[in-house]
């Protein structure tokens, strides 16, 4: 399964992927602040295709379940997100953060071939023939093709997504289980 | 039907993976196949690798589904792995460890040790079986059209250690998979020809005739060594293995439990205590930090975390450290310690299966295991090494653990320290690849080696055989009576051949089982069938579990005595076949085969 028709997958991991760095990049957080104030859409939007009466392709919404249990599975993701975290000191969150990114990038490593969409060095002027989805304008929006700028975020792509295949009848929905540990 | 391909099979200790190359096709290309599994519960993904684990499921977890089998009951591979660690009892590992041991019987259901009574045990035999048949399940489906790997020609490799019968026993878990056109290659073979794969012609550039190549496999759970030598061959570059090691319960999975034990001890020193799972997941914890410290020379430390179990993950998750110094302690000098040539192992004990706890101390030093196979092989001293010993020219590196640099280093300047000593020159290193897949590589050419698309490295069976006899001696109380070894299978024997007829006659009681101590050895290389040794030096000869013959008594009257030759031959497939030939035969052609992997009555039980 290539993801090159789901752009909406490709927003679920683009999303996680920038979440932590929201949360551990002041830096970065701050840009991303500033996107959002900018109020700036995409020009267009791809279609979120439809697999109509297709039995191979899982519904969308199974597709996220499956991503959030690996996530959670490997990496701890929804109990981090699900915790408050005003009352543990750095360290206390350092450490979690570990088990977090270790664990979540094994599971985008097994699965996703994640790559950027521009390999110039961020910071580095950048010039474009066109407009086009891959680069978000910024700033001063006006004027027309070719566009002059200063390359902020690199962007990436995920070329290729390969999660598990769903075997048996499980509830996607049980994206982890209660434990009970027998003595 | 005729195979469409050569499959190679390493089916190893803790993983195994299968390679592939069509046959008759002008390009003949050895690619992975890589195996789809559970992965977890209700998910199925394809690895590169099939862990070696095999779960019974518990009755509350329903079925372990897999595409081909929605009701299955157990499962094979991660998932099995991962689950194997939550509930311990329910798991089979290190299968392939105990298929070698002549302790158990190996016939027997007797994995998992300590199962629940719910589930019906199985022999080792079965559980080999079962992971072949989990890589017939998932070539089958990958390739649908190229229907089942019971058509296809498969090689499947052995630790070069393991004995006649755990030869047989592996053979015999393969023709319960279906696979008739099976061959027998042993493991550090199979990773010298997957090097010739790689370099394809150019390799004859690497190797001259003179050349003895020393190879070093250290898997996740065995070490092999092997010593294979370029010849002069008609006039051409020839490779010939004369050498192999003894069978070594020494892997990766020993050192990332001994890092484990360090870094606990020093959270239990702090007042953090571990239970059984978190021991588990630290052990999961060290490899990744032993990787990174090893391929990083400027790391002083890395985190190790254990996650929290509940649900709460700040607060509750520990943090400790793996430091350099520890792992160069502990890993370098624990298993690789730079030691002379004369520092040999203690002897080892036959039974090394520690699945829980350290086999530490006693022999956990892999250069001593080096040294020793060495001292036999390779550094000539009449009095203890073999015939043509001659020390090593080149070094080929396989198995996981040797993908660490600084590792690879040790037992480079360990041996050259050895050589340069001797006055011999140093060591060079044949650049291998892939350290993990090599071997399942390596087997898929070799089957492309016996179209003839290449050069077979000859040598035959490792071993020498021989069965104990007692000598006519009157009885002394007190006194066992003492053992000749009677050689009934040179060593190199090839492939389809026959050994002489021994001329003397071995005396059975006909309808009862008649058992003969067995013995092998990998270092007397020149006796011949019917030779008898009256004396052997300490480790020459090692005992095997015993054969076992037992004469019909079809044709003969109960508790009659009848006189018998045993003759040795080597299958096709590689695996030694004893038959006992009646020296005045009452049929045409009267002989009986005798098992060769019979339960162990002499050391320890499951």
């Amino acid at each position: 399964m290539t993801v090159t028709s789901v752009s909406l997958l490709s927003r679920i991991w683009l999303s996680w992927l920038t979440s932590l760095r929201i949360l551990f990049d002041g830096r970065f957080a701050a840009r991303v602040a500033l996107l959002a104030e900018g109020q700036v859409q995409p020009e267009s939007p791809r279609p979120v295709p439809e697999a109509p009466g297709k039995e191979a392709a899982q519904p969308p919404a199974n597709a996220a379940l499956q991503l959030l249990t690996l996530l959670q599975r490997e990496g701890r993701f929804v109990d981090f997100v699900q915790q408050e975290l005003a009352t543990f000191s750095d360290a206390d969150i350092g450490a979690a953060a570990r088990v977090v990114h270790e664990g979540c990038r094994r599971a985008i490593r097994a699965h996703a071939r994640v790559v950027s969409v521009r390999n110039e060095a961020e910071g580095a002027s950048l010039t474009i023939e066109r407009a086009s989805e891959d680069v978000k304008l910024v700033g001063n929006v006006a004027g027309a093709a070719p566009f002059r700028g200063v390359l902020r975020h690199r962007g990436w792509r995920i070329e290729e997504l390969t999660l598990p295949t769903v075997v048996g009848a499980h509830d996607p929905t049980l994206v982890a289980p209660a434990e009970l540990e027998l003595s | 039907m005729s195979a469409k391909f050569v499959v190679g099979i390493d089916l190893g200790t803790t993983h195994s993976a299968l390679a592939l190359a069509p046959l008759g096709e002008s390009e003949e290309r050895v690619s992975v196949l890589e195996i789809e599994q559970l992965v977890s519960a209700g998910a199925l993904a394809k690895r590169a690798l099939l862990p070696s684990f095999l779960y019974f499921a518990h009755e509350s977890e329903g079925q372990l589904s897999l595409p081909w089998d929605a009701e299955r009951r157990f499962a094979v591979g991660e998932f099995a792995r991962s689950r194997g660690a939550e509930a311990p009892q329910r798991v089979i590992a290190s299968a392939k460890s105990w298929l070698s041991y002549g302790g158990i019987d190996r016939r027997a259901g007797n994995l998992p040790l300590g199962a629940p009574d719910d589930i019906e045990k199985i022999s080792p035999v079965e559980a080999s079986f079962r992971f072949l048949d989990h890589l017939n399940e998932a070539f089958r489906a990958a390739r649908p059209a190229d229907g089942d790997l019971a058509e296809q020609e498969v090689v499947l490799t052995v630790p070069a250690s393991f004995d006649a019968g755990a030869r047989d026993l592996t053979v015999e878990a393969a023709l319960a998979a279906g696979f008739e056109q099976v061959t027998l290659l042993e493991e550090p073979q199979a990773a010298l020809y997957a090097w010739i794969e790689r370099n394809g012609e150019a390799w004859r550039s690497h190797l001259q005739a003179g050349d003895r190549v020393l190879v070093i496999d250290i898997g996740g759970g065995t070490t092999d060594f092997s010593l294979i030598d370029a010849v002069e061959q008609d006039g051409s570059l020839g490779l010939s293995r004369v050498a192999v090691g003894d069978h070594i319960l020494l892997g990766g999975d020993n050192m990332d439990l001994a890092l484990a034990h360090v870094v606990g001890q020093e959270l239990a020193a702090q007042g953090k205590e571990l239970d059984r799972f978190q021991l588990g997941a630290l052990s999961h914890a060290c490899r990744g930090a032993k990787e990174k410290l090893l391929s990083d020379a400027t790391l002083e430390q890395v985190a190790v975390v254990l996650p929290s179990r509940g649900s709460q993950l700040l607060g509750g998750t520990i943090r400790g450290e793996l430091r350099r110094e520890q792992v160069e302690r502990y890993l370098l000098d624990g298993f690789f310690p730079a030691v002379a040539a004369t520092d040999l192992p203690k002897p080892r004990a036959r039974a090394g299966l520690t699945q829980v706890g350290l086999p530490y101390a006693s022999d956990a030093a892999i250069t001593r295991h080096l040294a020793a196979f060495l001292a036999r092989h390779a550094f000539a001293d009449p009095k203890t090494s073999a015939t043509d010993a001659r020390p090593p020219s080149a070094i080929l590196f396989n198995g996981g653990v040797l993908k660490a640099e600084v590792l690879r280093a040790r037992v480079i300047d360990t041996l050259n320290g050895w050589l340069e000593q001797r006055g011999a020159d140093k060591a060079r290193v044949l650049p291998g690849e892939d350290l993990d897949l090599a071997v399942a590589r390596g087997a898929a050419y070799y089957g492309l080696v016996r179209h003839g698309r290449g050069l077979r490295i000859r040598g035959g069976t490792a071993r020498a055989y021989y069965v104990g006899i007692e000598s006519p001696m009157p009885a002394l109380p007190g006194l066992e009576p003492p053992v000749f070894a009677l050689c009934v299978a040179p060593f190199g024997m090839e492939e389809g051949t026959q050994a002489a007829l021994p001329p003397q006659e071995l005396l059975v009681v006909v309808g009862e089982p008649v058992t003969f101590r067995f013995f092998g050895s990998s270092t007397r290389r020149s006796d011949p069938a019917g030779s008898v040794l009256e004396r052997w030096r300490p480790g020459e000869l090692e005992e095997l579990p015993p054969i076992e013959l037992v004469l019909p008594a079809a044709g003969r009257a109960a508790g009659d005595v009848v006189a018998v030759h045993l003759q040795a031959s080597v299958t096709a497939i590689g695996t030694l076949k004893l038959e006992a030939i009646a020296q005045v035969a009452i049929v045409p052609d009267e002989r009986w085969q005798i098992e060769l992997s019979v339960r162990g009555s002499s050391s320890g039980s499951a």
